[in-house]
């Protein structure tokens, strides 16, 4: 097996683990560090994918900023952990019909999904194209396509982190915020 | 050989973990963190994607999802902290002030 295989299914086990286990978690804390290494991992996908730009992005944007924001609030508000008895009481899809309802349906899904994942893999496999990687990789021209083609775009973004940031300054705030 | 079906796969998986951890779980936060996952799902594709077809566009795209979830989480949390002051629990079914 290629170098390149190993590292990519290192990867995403790495990431489909660590997210199963956020999911799986009672504790907040434990789930926003378990998010960092899901995180982690894809910015190692996104390397292999030649995409050091959004690797690092990933890296300094999301696990730097965006988690530890979280991080910041679960430890501020002092959580508490899920209550599996709260759990049991009051959970919509713990009611009898709804259960089964929704089993139907996961089942329907999963059948359709490994069919669907089958019928793919015995076709012709769309390989990962060879060509010209390097202009793919370049942060040059990817700030070309940012300040050419997505320039409109790119100023709406600062619009909307203006708003988010006014938005969250009033919303946490204490006194006349939601009160 | 690793194709373009594999990184579409992982990211299937992702984005279901994602929506599972929506429907299961009774905690705002974690609700928040599902959201982040089936993101990058998303992001991931667009990443294989455009590598796939040789266009920066998806790595132009990542950029700018990066930056709503940026703005998602600092207006999320900051209603977080605002639900948490009203009624000390974090739990959706406590939070029904609006539910007909």
């Amino acid at each position: 097996m290629a170098f390149d295989a190993v590292l990519f299914y290192l990867f995403a086990a790495l990431a489909v683990g660590a997210s199963l286990l956020v999911i799986g978690q009672r504790n907040p804390v434990y789930s926003v560090l378990l998010l960092i290494a899901s995180f982690a991992a894809l910015a190692g996908l996104y390397v292999l994918l030649d995409a050091p730009f959004a690797a690092v992005t990933q890296m300094i944007v999301y696990a730097g900023a965006i988690m530890v924001l979280f991080l910041f609030v679960v430890m501020l508000l002092n959580v508490p952990r899920e209550d599996a008895a709260e759990w049991d009481r009051s959970h919509p899809l713990n009611r009898p019909g709804a259960m089964r309802f929704g089993a139907v349906l996961a089942g329907l899904l999963l059948l359709e999904l490994s069919w669907a994942v089958w019928h793919v893999s015995t076709r012709q496999p769309m390989a990962l194209s060879e060509t010209s990687p390097g202009s793919v990789a370049s942060v040059a021209a990817i700030g070309r396509s940012i300040f050419t083609d997505y320039a409109f775009p790119f100023e709406a973004t600062s619009v909307l982190i203006l708003v988010a940031m006014v938005g969250a300054v009033i919303l946490a705030r204490r006194g006349q915020g939601l009160e | 050989m690793i194709t373009l079906n594999h990184y579409l796969a992982l990211s299937a998986m992702l984005f279901a973990i994602g929506t599972a951890g929506v429907f299961l779980r009774r905690n705002v936060i974690t609700l928040l963190l599902s959201i982040e996952i089936m993101l990058n799902a998303v992001n991931l594709t667009f990443i294989a994607a455009g590598r796939q077809f040789a266009a920066v566009d998806g790595q132009v795209i990542v950029f700018f999802v990066m930056t709503v979830a940026a703005a998602e989480a600092a207006v999320g949390l900051a209603i977080v902290i605002a639900l948490f002051r009203h009624r000390e629990s974090l739990n959706p079914e406590a939070f029904t002030s609006l539910k007909w």
